[in-house]
């Protein structure tokens, strides 16, 4: 057993400060708003960039002290990522008149919300909390972690697919490398939950 | 403000962006990996080297975060532009 | 770092399987992704870095997670791997 930590493991308080930039410079080079609704699914769906965030921020209150700081950062990261994901709905939809965005497929999204942006998925399905799951078992909620990542990626990929603006997808495939590196550092998390080295080898 | 930002700041920017990215990376490997004494090293270097950094885009743009010191006496630089309006 | 990428190959392919009476063009073949992080295990110590400028570009510090990705169908199907 390792000594008990005190709670929570960095600093004496719990409070996350806002830095007023971008963790990658996104850039975009069309007016489009059909990329745009495409996007929102990384904004408000089940497998985006807030279900991230507070899937793993959550499993840090029922999991071996060895692995909180690792959902602690990414999980802290989603929500740079979520800023990214708005960024590029904010410059994909500024400026565009009422009619582009009918054309666009958000004629409905303009009757509720204006250009605002709302926590929905790419067919306007609301944000919820059932997106992602708190188990209690640590393997559980790591292998959960990783099958996230993994799907995380494949969004991207498949918007990377749909997508014709070189600069935007530039971002997009910055995105989809941090998928790949959470979801081995995931990996990673299981490997120190599982090994025995600080075990008796008894058979 | 100015309603455009001068082609410096998006230069100076990146550079944090960059610096505070290996930062990012060498965070996450030292969560799974926190006795890499290498790692730790570079982590360090990278820290104190964005602080020095930062300090000086600060200077000419406002504070990045509550805390930094305001340097312009008649104008509180911490409304704006935003990330998502550059 | 080459030796570990040459390991494995980021892009797998199969041909599905095709009715008689399917309606829509045959896709030839279709791809999925099977990025390093499948392949690379526990990561070694002092595995070979970008610069941070290059690594910020890329979106990972170390060579051997670096990924490209872009879309498979737009090639015309001449990439086929695995």
């Amino acid at each position: 057993m390792r000594s008990p930590a005190p709670f929570p493991q960095r600093g004496e308080e719990i409070v996350w400060i806002y830095e007023k930039k971008l963790q990658y410079p996104v850039k975009v080079s069309t007016c489009n708003p059909t990329l745009a609704k495409y996007l929102v699914e990384q904004y408000g769906g089940a497998d985006g960039e807030l279900a991230a965030a507070l899937r793993y921020l959550n499993q840090r209150y029922t999991i071996p002290d060895k692995v909180i700081g690792l959902l602690t950062d990414i999980g802290t990261e989603e929500f740079a990522h979520l800023e990214m994901i708005a960024t590029m709905i904010y410059k994909l939809t500024k400026d565009a008149k009422p009619q582009a965005l009918k054309e666009a497929g958000l004629g409905e999204h303009y009757v509720q919300h204006d250009s605002a942006l709302f926590y929905n998925n790419a067919a306007g399905v609301p944000f919820s909390a059932t997106y992602f799951q708190a188990k209690g078992d640590p393997i559980a909620d790591l292998y959960e972690d990783i099958a996230a990542e993994e799907k995380a990626r494949a969004t991207y990929q498949w918007i990377i697919d749909m997508s014709d603006d070189p600069d935007l997808n530039d971002s997009l495939r910055y995105l989809r490398e941090r998928e790949i590196v959470h979801s081995q550092r995931f990996r990673e998390a299981v490997e120190i939950l599982k090994d025995e080295r600080d075990r008796q080898k008894i058979f | 403000m100015a309603n455009t930002m001068p082609i410096e700041y998006y230069q100076q920017l990146e550079e944090i962006q960059a610096v505070d990215f290996v930062i990012d990376e060498l965070v996450l490997y030292l969560d799974t990996h926190p006795t890499d004494q290498n790692a730790i090293q570079q982590y360090n270097h990278f820290a104190l080297y964005s602080k020095q950094i930062k300090q000086k885009f600060e200077e000419s743009y406002g504070p990045l975060q509550k805390g930094s010191v305001n340097i312009r006496q008649d104008y509180w630089a911490w409304s704006g532009p935003w990330p998502w309006q550059v | 770092m080459d030796q570990q990428r040459e390991r494995f190959t980021p892009m797998k392919s199969y041909v599905p399987f095709r009715g008689l009476f399917d309606p829509c063009p045959p896709i030839g073949e279709k791809y999925y992704s099977t990025p390093p992080n499948l392949y690379v295990g526990f990561q070694s110590p002092n595995l070979e870095q970008f610069t941070p400028q290059e690594a910020l570009r890329k979106g990972t510090l170390w060579k051997v997670f670096y990924d490209y990705y872009d879309n498979p169908y737009k090639r015309g199907g001449d990439s086929g791997h695995g």
